[in-house]
């Protein structure tokens, strides 16, 4: 009855799942800090995890792409096979987009992002102060938008789970843990 | 080659003239002091908006060369506000108290090539080291140009103190990159 998601996409999409609310969290205690070089450990560290996070996403779309996903139960409504659909598009889209706009953002701000401080990933724009001030703002925006869509995944998850006791969420979870109930 | 001696000997007169010209009129639309470090592993750029120069050079004696440079250290230009505002704080640069770092020449060293080594005393927060700096000229009309990059440690003079005297977020070395330009003339 359980069909499971393979242990690749598992793997994938919890270690991401651990990653951005990391990521969020570390984004917004570092810009409310005071310049230190505290401050710019961090804005570092946050930047290589989140060229990292942005690989990890298209690898999962890779993988996402060549192996079909289990699929969703047969007696879910249409409206709320659309919204998971639409859910998870708008999670691929922001994951891409949220770290491409702080590439841009970094750039526009005269601070080249250097992966692991080994790595030098170009700079696409030029020093720009305004341009920099505006994507900081897409950046937060995003981000804020990202949160919002989080929070419905993973009430639709528990919802699943709890509501509809279906298997949704448990074909996500490792394989032991799935079968132990 | 008979014929164009007197064109070589009119070059080598004209050349003279040239030589004999003494270049002081520092132009500061065209002089530029740039500077860059490493933080985190990063190269990083800025430059200060507005210092004065005192020059005067003649290329037939470089000996007697002399310059004079103030800098004026609240015009820094680190890319961001938060940057500049930072710089000029008490840890770096402490502005309120040293407004100006100063470089002043002593001995000139003609290398050959229209290279020299300029030996000279650098001031900045109080502390005053002897550099070396390396300057090439450039003639390029009615200017001479002077250009040169040197390295100076930060913590020799204090700019960065506090939790900002570890060098593994923002390098020791910085290396000074400038551009001054003169006019002949009296």
């Amino acid at each position: 009855m359980s069909q499971h998601y393979t242990a690749t996409a598992k793997t994938l999409h919890w270690l991401i799942a651990v990653l951005l609310p990391g990521l969020l969290g570390l984004g917004f205690y570092m810009h409310d800090l005071p310049l230190s070089p505290e401050k710019l450990q961090l804005y570092s560290w946050h930047k290589w995890a989140g060229v990292s996070v942005f690989l990890l996403v298209i690898l999962r779309l890779v993988w996402r792409v060549t192996h079909q996903p289990p699929p969703l139960p047969a007696g879910m409504p249409k409206v709320q096979q659309w919204m998971a659909h639409a859910g998870h598009f708008a999670l691929y889209v922001l994951m891409l987009a949220i770290p491409l706009s702080g590439w841009l953002m970094s750039s526009a701000k005269g601070f080249q992002t250097v992966w692991f401080g080994v790595l030098p990933i170009p700079d696409l724009l030029g020093k720009d102060k305004a341009l920099g001030d505006l994507l900081l703002t897409v950046h937060l925006s995003l981000n804020l938008t990202l949160i919002a869509v989080l929070l419905g995944h993973v009430g639709a998850a528990l919802k699943h789970h709890f509501l509809d006791k279906d298997d949704v969420l448990r074909r996500m979870l490792p394989r032991l843990a799935a079968t132990a109930d | 080659m008979q014929r164009m001696a007197p064109a070589f000997a009119l070059s080598v007169a004209f050349g003279a003239v040239a030589q004999a010209a003494e270049y002081s009129q520092v132009q500061a639309d065209k002089s530029r002091i740039a500077f860059s470090y490493t933080q985190m592993g990063v190269t990083m750029d800025g430059h200060f908006k507005t210092f004065s120069s005192q020059l005067s050079f003649d290329p037939a004696q470089p000996a007697k060369a002399k310059a004079v440079i103030d800098v004026d250290l609240a015009s820094v230009d680190t890319g961001t506000t938060e940057g500049d505002d930072e710089v000029a704080g008490k840890q770096w640069f402490n502005t309120p108290v040293f407004p100006t770092a100063r470089f002043e020449s002593g001995s000139v060293k003609a290398l050959g090539d229209n290279h020299y080594e300029v030996a000279g005393k650098l001031t900045i927060k109080g502390q005053t080291r002897d550099i070396l700096v390396p300057a090439s000229f450039t003639a390029q009309g009615p200017f001479g140009v002077f250009d040169g990059t040197f390295t100076i440690r930060r913590g020799d003079f204090a700019i960065g103190e506090g939790s900002w005297s570890a060098f593994d977020v923002v390098a020791n070395d910085v290396q000074i990159k400038f551009q001054i330009s003169a006019a002949s003339g009296s």
